[in-house]
């Protein structure tokens, strides 16, 4: 019988060579006789340890990370395929603290369950949602949802059964579903993580959320930096179509602009315009695609709903503190030592992920400033690091929590330099509709080169402008924009000077 | 050219919002958007030309002029630049000066715990990439310095 070995055909791993790895694997074995099956699965999200082989044994699945190509002839001497002894073994992964301090939910099968495979996710848990579902009246699914507490995971926060409510209740003959696939803050990659190594479970969700609205099509808007991910999908789509029943979904490739991350952009891009923001109201609830009900939600969001089906509401409200209920997988990126996924429920703090989890900054420097929530997102100094990871508690100290995204930078950082990049970001890839957003983006970057300059006057006519920016705007990017930049002059105000 | 525009056109007929899909499938199939396509597109869209041209200007994927040989785009989101992307643009600037060689920033390719990241020709992807492998990589490309 053939011996099973993953290697991750993550976005991540392959950046890091897996591609070598596998192919030198497979150059070895023949070589050697040796019968194997290579599965591609997704990333178990230590990336540090990327690429990580797994190989199928008596014992259970065995690691070895990271490996290099150049590994591969010495792994096979140590006889590796039965577990065996090597530098690079790790056992077990699951064992490893890393991950068995973590309460993975959402993305628990991601590098686990060979994405390719429908009848893998069958057979790792994945269905029992949507099963349930089906037996479920369309009002019951939204009650669920609801009582779970879930809240929109794409970094707006806003709670998901009420969305659905409004879409079940508003009568139209055609719905929608849209999965909000443009994960296009930096220091995010677990939409990335879970579209490529549990992309059924997506599926999945987006077929529950269409049962409990009665909307029969799907899109799933899906960033072009994402290729991998975009194939990953649509391969997985083209297999589900029966499982999925009546409902169809489409997966479309965005075209490199930040702001289609917006919901209505997102849905003018889809209907093949420029991806500019619509005035609100109408919700999309109401009047979104193509002016019909519907809803759009994040990949994790989606992601979550169906072991809220499957287990319970209250399994998944047991989790987490105050408002914010359930998990939320956060990604250590930046300047980290180990980074990597890490999915607890909400209210560790930042301390634990950034030092626990993540061991300090790579370059083994202070860190000094971390930016949480993407570009839109404050930065904050190490006197806020023991804040806790809530929504609420987030937006006490003027910060967000958004998509889960950790950006570390040691000492070496120039924070007026981050927060006119902020403005400059702004400037870049504003739609353009609104003024304080289109213009106060250019100003900002005009203002802080003056600051930069010496001239310290300017510093109230910044604030000026920011407060101009956050009340003024039309949406999140010109609304939030000042986070970063007000963050980075109240907290480093040393480096403006 | 227009056999090629005529069947992706057909591929797309019936579907809403078509615009996006058949401008990626022209840029796939041509390596960009000729200007001669723009008034093509409009007439089976049933748009004004002005309105196919908003569209390829407004995003940043779709290019009017071909590209080099090769594509390169370098990461300088936030993650990337907390671990040196800066002076890899800048040295990836001076190695690729006279290449046959499109050199472009790109916002995040979600390998921020592995930066600074690279990007070659849409599916090769690069992680930790310091000055001395960029080069490494441009001579596997075979583009001289």
């Amino acid at each position: 019988m053939s011996i099973t070995v993953y290697v991750p055909g993550d976005a991540a791993a392959l950046a890091l060579g897996a591609d070598e790895v596998a192919a030198a694997i497979v150059k070895q074995a023949d070589k050697l006789k040796q019968d194997i099956k290579i599965v591609r699965n997704g990333s178990r999200g230590l990336f540090w340890l990327e690429p990580l082989v797994e190989v199928v044994t008596a014992q259970g699945r065995i690691a070895y990370g990271p490996v290099m190509a150049a590994d591969v002839p010495k792994l096979f001497a140590a006889d590796f395929l039965q577990g065996g002894k090597h530098a690079l073994r790790l056992g077990d992964i699951a064992a490893l603290p890393y991950l068995a301090k973590q309460q993975r939910v959402t993305l628990r099968r991601s590098g686990i369950v060979d994405p390719r495979s429908l009848d893998d996710y069958l057979a790792q848990g994945g269905g029992k949602g949507l099963a349930a579902a089906r037996a479920m009246q369309p009002s019951a699914i939204v009650q669920q949802v609801t009582d779970s507490g879930l809240r929109g995971r794409g970094g707006a926060a806003f709670p998901t059964g009420i969305k659905w409510k409004t879409v079940l209740d508003t009568a139209a003959s055609q719905k929608y579903i849209v999965c909000n696939a443009d994960e296009g803050d930096s220091g995010t990659y677990s939409d990335r993580m879970l579209m490529e190594g549990d992309p059924y479970c997506l599926i999945e969700g987006m077929a529950i959320a269409g049962l409990a609205v009665g909307a029969s099509k799907g899109y799933i808007y899906v960033r072009s930096e994402y290729p991998h991910a975009y194939a990953a999908l649509t391969a997985a789509v083209a297999a589900a179509s029966d499982w999925l029943d009546d409902f169809e979904i489409e997966v479309r490739k965005a075209a490199g602009a930040y702001v289609c991350g917006e919901e209505t952009a997102l849905l003018e891009s889809i209907e093949g315009r420029r991806g500019i923001v619509r005035s609100k109201p109408p919700l999309p609830a109401i009047s979104g695609l193509f002016g019909q009900p519907t809803v759009i939600n994040n990949v994790i969001t989606f992601a979550s709903v169906p072991d809220i089906l499957a287990q319970g509401a209250q399994f998944y409200r047991d989790l987490g503190v105050g408002r914010s209920r359930g998990t939320l997988p956060f990604q250590l990126a930046g300047n980290i030592k180990f980074g990597g996924l890490v999915e607890v429920p909400f209210g560790s703090t930042l301390r634990e992920l950034l030092y626990d989890y993540g061991g300090g900054s790579r370059s083994g420097r202070p860190l000094r400033a971390v930016q949480v929530g993407g570009p839109l997102g404050a930065y904050l100094p190490a006197s806020q690091f023991d804040t806790m990871l809530d929504y609420e508690a987030f937006a006490a100290i003027g910060a967000a929590l958004g998509h889960g995204g950790i950006v570390a930078f040691d000492d070496t950082v120039d924070m007026a330099k981050q927060a006119r990049y902020a403005m400059q970001f702004c400037a870049n890839e504003s739609c353009g509709k609104c003024t304080p957003c289109r213009i106060g983006s250019t100003r900002g970057v005009e203002v802080i080169d003056r600051i930069r300059g010496g001239d310290l006057k300017q510093i109230p006519l910044l604030r000026d402008l920011c407060d101009t920016m956050t009340y003024g705007s039309m949406c999140a990017m010109g609304g939030m924009t000042p986070y970063p930049v007000l963050s980075a002059l109240d907290h480093f105000a040393e480096d403006f000077e | 050219m227009n056999a090629t525009l005529n069947a992706i056109f057909a591929k797309h007929q019936h579907q809403p919002g078509a615009l996006l899909p058949i401008l990626h499938d022209i840029q796939h199939a041509l390596g960009y958007v000729p200007d001669d396509a723009v008034p093509l597109i409009a007439k089976q869209l049933n748009l004004s030309r002005a309105e196919v041209h908003g569209v390829i200007t407004y995003y940043h994927h779709f290019r009017q002029t071909p590209p080099g040989k090769h594509v390169v785009r370098v990461c300088c989101a936030e993650a990337c630049q907390a671990n040196g992307s800066e002076a890899l643009a800048a040295h990836a600037v001076k190695r690729l000066q006279g290449a046959d060689v499109t050199l472009e920033p790109v916002y995040c390719l979600g390998l921020c715990s592995v930066g600074p990241a690279v990007q070659i020709d849409e599916t090769e992807l690069h992680a930790q990439v310091t000055p001395k492998k960029f080069d490494a990589l441009m001579n596997k490309l075979g583009e001289k310095a």
